[in-house]
């Protein structure tokens, strides 16, 4: 994890502490200079993890550039929950145009800029995963093939929220959404379908793609920050745990998130130019189904019968991940207690 | 300058002109020739700061231009036809945000079947979408439409769509005056929005409005469109004063003062048209032509003012509505209460509209034998043939 590193000795944890620390080394949230760019006040639900990430995601940014920066939304949660008119819970300039085209209007911004010669103003488009892998997947395309100058961020909650949950094309194999039920023979959404965006990002050889969470905050600021440094098309993608459309609970937004890492479902990765050059290895490797109880959305899994079989198939996605990216590191990192 | 051009290059012209900041394109016939010469305008630097963006659809053409206007930049693209329906999302969206785009409409119908050629079936589906749509006649109009349209987007924050025919006018070589770089400086005054994306003063655009709202939004965008009344003609007006020709404008009435019988038509076929009347004209037939230049929002008023005299009003239409009928006819009968009024559907898919074909109909509509909606030229073996097949 290129943050740097900073045991916290009271709780073995490596993201927390900020009091303690001295003031450059505070996460950006915990310094008295946040931009604060999402205010408190918006209209999302209890435990909402796009929120918590857009908040880090867009301070980090304002900061990177010194307060210069213009955000560009897909219609969506994030979209609908911070702008009900005739309020706005946005400190920045912020714009909104459709659901399928927030990378396009993105790249349309940067282009403006040039032409004004503002290049000191940078630009950030964010969207769900809706907006992002399945309707604005043309748009996302092209902003990366032209290699516009935009950082752009997709906030996975892994299905189409916004209208009540229905299944996306970043929806997991298994998971009961509207549209895909925990009935029939194969109940839930099915195995075999579904798109890795990071990996088609990094097929375009842009400048920079990165996964992250909400489970570790820090390595999110930092991945913001580490994508401003750089100019051309870039890619973030962040797992925000939705309580509404899991069946989670409110509190365990974070924990969720972190399973998903610690199981080795979501890999925590950077890379450049199509290249992965680093790799959060996993800390308390857990198997999937610590993270699969937390949420009713595979309740069908564990009740009336324990689907052994599913949740093979699924811990086998998870082990071909930790494979793939190296996620078990040789010799874990020291233990703090 | 006067020059021998086509039509697509003296509109890359006039566009290159009005020094726009943004310009993004996806190709579809017939108006590639038009991007093309932009294109290669600003690749030679010419147009310097001007951004070119090739991108990958025509939904991502209006939302680039979407994103460089709001953030205070003249911005412009062109498409046709299917590419005009693959924006429609963002077309409204643009004219719901009160952004003055400009595009260029190369007329041309709409598939199924497939069909490259010319109609006004494209535009005819955007003409409720919120955008200003002007028709141009010939190509010195639509060159200096462009340059009329921005001049008209930017005063009441309005979207503007200049439609003119493919290939009839786009492909078409005529004799254009380029308007001049300075004239046109002069002229057209640098963009500069009431409000646009900018972190010394952030903005929300594109909020969500519910209910409570939404009325009041839309009777404010109806409220504007109709102000484009009084600023397109005074725009023309000033471009008459400073250029020296009179283009542009709501309505051009030709030969209608005692008129009996007045055509009227949108775009390309009104020079035709012209043509036709001069000779019902010499034959003793008192018979006009109304040819609207701007169809949104439409001219009431000017088209009523037009149509005092007449008795009988033919819409010679470039397009209609499948089981309705004409399109530009709901909006004239509109105007003209008492007149009869008939459709005269003509010219779909690029079939030519004849001067013969025209005069025969015209003479059949100034005697009263015309049906309200009658088909010019219309095949009647094949569509019997193909009628009296067994369902």
């Amino acid at each position: 994890m290129p943050v740097e590193q900073i045991p916290y000795r009271q709780t073995g944890s490596l993201v927390a502490g900020n009091r303690l620390l001295a003031a450059e080394l505070r996460a950006g949230q915990a310094r008295p200079d946040r931009a604060d760019a999402l205010t408190c006040g918006h209209r999302a639900c209890r435990g909402c993890g796009e929120a918590l990430a857009a908040r880090w995601v867009v301070d980090a940014a304002l900061r990177a550039t010194a307060n210069r920066l213009i955000a560009v939304n897909a219609t969506g949660c994030l979209e609908v929950f911070s702008t009900p008119y005739p309020e706005s819970a946005w400190q920045l300039p912020w714009l909104h145009s459709l659901f399928g085209n927030a990378p396009a209007v993105a790249t349309g911004v940067a282009a403006a800029l040039r032409a004004q010669g503002r290049t000191d103003v940078r630009v950030l488009g964010q969207g769900g995963d809706g907006g992002t892998v399945d309707i604005g997947f043309g748009c996302l395309s092209g902003m990366f093939e032209r290699n516009d100058d935009v950082l752009y961020v997709c906030y996975d909650n892994e299905a189409y929220m916004n209208t009540g949950v229905q299944r996306s094309g970043a929806t997991p194999p298994a998971a009961r959404t509207a549209t895909t039920q925990a009935v029939g023979p194969e109940p839930g959404n099915v195995f075999g379908q579904g798109k890795n965006v990071p990996a088609v990002a990094m097929a375009h050889e842009i400048p920079y793609v990165a996964t992250a969470t909400v489970a570790d905050l820090r390595d999110l600021e930092y991945k913001v920050t580490r994508a401003m440094d750089l100019r051309g098309a870039r890619y973030l993608h962040v797992l925000v745990p939705c309580p509404l459309g899991w069946g989670s609970e409110a509190h365990d937004t974070i924990r969720l998130a972190r399973l998903a890492t610690q199981s080795g479902l979501f890999p925590v990765f950077e890379a450049e130019h199509g290249e992965v050059t680093a790799v959060t290895r996993i800390r308390h490797h857990v198997a999937v189904e610590e993270y699969l109880r937390r949420q009713s959305r595979y309740a069908h899994l564990f009740r009336p019968r324990e689907r052994t079989d599913v949740i093979a198939r699924i811990q086998a996605q998870a082990d071909r991940n930790i494979t793939r990216y190296g996620l078990l590191a040789e010799s874990a990192p020291e233990e703090v207690s | 300058m006067l020059r021998q051009i086509e039509g697509s290059q003296a509109v890359a012209a006039a566009v290159a002109a009005c020094r726009p900041e943004v310009i993004c394109a996806y190709p579809i016939s017939p108006q590639t020739h038009i991007v093309e010469a932009l294109s290669a305008t600003v690749k030679s630097g010419a147009l310097a700061p001007c951004e070119f963006i090739n991108v990958e659809s025509e939904f991502a053409a209006m939302s680039v231009a979407i994103g460089a206007s709001a953030t205070g930049a003249r911005a412009y693209t062109a498409t046709a036809s299917q590419g005009l329906l693959y924006m429609a999302e963002a077309v409204h969206n643009a004219a719901g945000l009160g952004l003055p785009i400009v595009m260029t409409i190369a007329n041309r119908a709409i598939g199924a079947p497939i069909n490259i050629w010319n109609d006004h079936s494209d535009s005819m589906v955007m003409r409720d979408a919120g955008w200003i749509q002007l028709y141009a006649e010939d190509n010195q109009e639509a060159a200096d439409l462009h340059i009329q349209a921005f001049a008209v987007a930017e005063r009441l924050s309005v979207p503007v769509m200049v439609c003119m025919d493919g290939f009839v006018l786009t492909h078409a070589f005529e004799e254009v005056d380029l308007p001049g770089q300075n004239d046109v400086d002069d002229f057209l005054p640098p963009y500069r929005p009431r409000q646009f994306l900018d972190p010394s003063d952030p903005v929300t655009i594109g909020a969500m409005v519910g209910p409570e709202a939404f009325t009041e939004v839309r009777y404010l965008a109806h409220v504007n469109q109709l102000r484009a009344l009084d600023a397109i003609p005074a725009v023309a007006l000033g471009f008459a004063e400073s250029f020296g020709r009179a283009t542009g404008g709501l309505v051009r009435p030709y030969r209608t003062d005692d008129a009996e019988t007045v055509v009227v038509a949108l775009g390309s076929v009104l020079g035709t048209l012209k043509d036709v009347v001069d000779e019902l004209r010499d034959d003793g037939l008192r018979i006009g032509v109304l040819g609207i230049t701007t169809y949104r929002p439409f001219p009431f008023d000017a088209v009523r003012a037009a149509l005092t005299n007449a008795r009988r009003v033919v819409v010679l239409e470039r397009a209609f509505s499948a089981g309705t009928g004409g399109i530009v006819t709901a909006d004239v009968r509109g105007a003209v209460a008492g007149a009869e009024c008939v459709t005269v559907v003509a010219g779909l898919g690029g079939r030519p509209i004849t001067r013969a074909s025209l005069r025969r109909a015209l003479v059949d509509a100034h005697g009263g034998r015309v049906e309200s909606l009658t088909f010019l030229d219309l095949d009647l073996r094949l569509v019997e043939r193909e009628l009296a097949r067994p369902r």
